[in-house]
């Protein structure tokens, strides 16, 4: 078990493309931490220097409190999981287990005795003989994630694990990679290119572009209080609305249906209104609801939601909810609706906009505009 | 439809029969020569089966026949082809494997400057070299001796075994090779345990590339090989224009079947791979 730490750390390879800017980022022991980011966005990148495959061009990458840019993998005591699952193709699942013990000089027995407690644990022991080309997508990636924790490592390192498995499975795996770390207590960082598993397994999430790490937070905090626009954006799905309009004295200034309509500011937000400001309002989905929805799940006694009548262009059932597709000001919204109140496509519907969890953008530096603005 | 088919099919399996019988053809007047006595070859039915089957021709092109001035057949030149040939195929293809596995998996700076230099070796014609190779070997105090053409057959097979095995191993995935270092494996055990078992179908593509570029070359044979080290090619072209008198077409045939048989034999036993090996594409993990 170990903290991991990256202080200033640059990535520029030797045709002078810099890929990484400058990454800052502080785990605890036990705390598992996702990189999340398009392609491109440097995470895999920043993924092998940690694991030390390959050169760190600038700054520090310090495992368990040392720095550990010049250790080689070997000695860094991580894991690593693969997205192709790299298993060794000419060895059984016992022996692609047992490799990294045999080379670190696991006695015998005891090496034996490992792989039986991580076959155990991932129900594969049926499987301990034969070849992965004798597996499934599924059964490969478990033998992928015991041989990592037959090493016991300090650090877990896991690139895009689930990203070749069909759906069904990747939920079930990822319920698994949550159990496992909760078991284990493992300190694990994890690269994905899918926000929801970002969402869903992180302690702390760092949402990268470009080689700049845009936010860095809990899960929670980067959901309620994204950073700019691009994160706003990337996280949560179905994506965060984004409606631009004027802020005045009165509130959020919206063109709809060729007049303007006004959404008063809930107190958190008021302060900001310095008036004939223009702005993007983030919205998400949820917090555009029926008016019934809106009036059960009020908030506060101080702030209402305002009641915008639109015309509905198309809906989307997904059970719980049907989410509703209107346009407000030329953006098409997603609003997160009662299956029962969703009106039917070209019909008119009235909409709730709770903007209590509402934050805004400056339209031109696309940055989150707050208080201490 | 059906029967345009098998119209298509039988002019197909007709043409294919053809270049069969085209490219079978001198092999089968060889055979068939080199069991006939003189006599009946002067008959001249060239296509027909010997009347008094005799190996005597065989004998005679092993041990006996006259290749310049000594008369010990073949033999002494085979022996000297096969200890020339069999430590150049070996040391040239593992050296061509490890090379490889460096140009695929290893890359440092400028690794593909000497893979591109390395390709350009499989294009440069060997007269060009025959001067500097021979001053070379002279300096070395290798000048005739089999180790000394086996050294020049390992250098100039070195380009193309290279390139077989890079070709091959940047097919085997990358991740394969950041798993086994993160394990703990080193340079040579990643080599031992993961690259080299893989690597079957390719060995034997280098194998059979090798051995026979190496038993059928005459440039190096005949310039390097002076008189002791003679590989069995430079033999064959010796015996065939060493002149008593009578040509004897029957040992001639049985001696150029004799020189062509390792090849022959090799590609029996192992063509089936030098297709796979050829085509095979990546490496399922």
């Amino acid at each position: 078990m170990a903290s991991l730490s990256i202080r200033k750390v640059r990535k520029v390879y030797p045709n002078g493309a810099e890929v990484l800017k400058g990454i800052d980022l502080e785990i605890a022991d036990g705390e598992f931490l996702i990189l999340v980011g398009g392609s491109g966005c440097g995470k895999s990148t920043l993924l092998n220097m940690i694991a030390g495959l390959e050169p760190v061009t600038d700054g520090e990458v310090l495992i368990g409190g040392k720095v550990v840019n010049h250790v080689p993998p070997k000695s860094r005591d991580i894991a690593m999981v693969f997205q192709s699952y790299a298993l060794y193709p000419t060895m059984t699942v016992r022996e692609n287990i047992s490799f990294g013990l045999g080379i670190r000089k696991v006695p015998k027995g005891e090496q034996k005795a490992i792989v039986e407690r991580v076959a155990e644990t991932l129900q594969m022991t049926h499987l301990l003989d034969r070849k992965p080309a004798m597996l499934s997508g599924g059964q490969r990636q478990r033998v992928a994630m015991g041989r990592a924790i037959a090493r016991d490592p300090a650090l877990f390192l896991f690139d895009e694990p689930l990203s070749n498995l069909d759906a069904k499975l990747r939920v079930e795996m990822r319920a698994e990679i949550k159990l496992l770390h909760q078991r284990l207590g493992s300190t694990i960082v994890y690269v994905t290119h899918d926000q929801i598993e970002a969402m869903t397994l992180g302690d702390k999430i760092a949402v990268m572009k470009d080689g700049v790490v845009q936010q860095f937070g809990s899960p929670q905090d980067i959901y309620d209080n994204p950073a700019n626009l691009f994160v706003a954006g990337f996280i949560g799905s179905p994506s965060m609305n984004f409606l631009r309009g004027r802020l005045t004295a009165d509130g959020f200034a919206l063109e709809h249906g060729g007049r303007t309509a006004m959404l008063p500011l809930p107190p958190a937000l008021a302060p900001l209104a310095a008036a004939g400001r223009d702005v993007i309002l983030g919205i998400r989905p949820e917090h555009i609801t029926d008016a019934d929805s809106a009036r059960a799940g009020a908030s506060s006694a101080s702030y209402h939601p305002t009641e915008l009548e639109c015309t509905i262009e198309m809906t989307e059932p997904t059970g719980p909810d049907t989410l509703v597709f209107a346009l407000f000001n030329g953006v098409r919204a997603t609003c997160r609706t009662h299956p029962r109140s969703a009106a039917l496509p070209g019909r008119p519907m009235t909409l709730a906009f709770d903007l209590s969890k509402a934050v805004l953008f400056d339209p031109v530096t696309e940055q989150r505009i707050s208080q201490d603005h | 439809m059906a029967a345009k088919l098998t119209f298509g099919r039988a002019a197909l399996y007709l043409l294919l029969a053809l270049c069969a019988l085209y490219y079978l053809m001198p092999l089968y007047v060889m055979l068939v020569t080199s069991f006939k006595s003189l006599d009946e070859i002067r008959a001249g039915n060239l296509l027909g089966l010997p009347a008094a089957p005799s190996a005597a021709a065989w004998a005679k092109a092993w041990a006996g026949a006259c290749t310049g001035a000594q008369c010990d057949g073949l033999a002494p030149y085979f022996w000297n082809s096969v200890k020339m040939a069999i430590p150049a195929v070996l040391i040239s293809t593992a050296i061509g494997s490890i090379n490889g596995y460096v140009l695929a998996h290893w890359r440092f700076r400028g690794s593909e400057i000497v893979f591109t230099a390395l390709m350009v070796g499989c294009f440069i014609p060997f007269q060009v070299v025959i001067l500097p190779m021979a001053r070379l070997l002279g300096m070395a105090e290798m000048a005739n001796t089999t180790a000394g053409l086996a050294f020049v057959h390992i250098v100039y097979g070195l380009a193309f075994t290279t390139m077989f095995f890079r070709n091959y191993y940047v097919t085997v995935p990358e991740e394969l090779i950041k798993a086994a270092r993160i394990d703990g494996a080193g340079f040579f055990l990643i080599y031992r345990k993961i690259i080299f078992p893989l690597s079957l179908p390719i060995f034997m593509v280098c194998f059979i590339w090798q051995f026979t570029q190496i038993w059928n070359d005459f440039l190096f044979g005949v310039v390097f090989g002076g008189s002791d080290a003679q590989p069995v090619t430079v033999a064959l072209n010796n015996l065939v224009n060493t002149s008593t008198g009578v040509k004897e077409y029957n040992v001639d045939m049985a001696a150029a079947i004799i020189a062509a048989l390792p090849t022959l034999v090799l590609y029996l036993v192992a063509g089936k791979y030098f297709v796979r090996g050829l085509t095979a594409g990546a490496v399922k993990g």
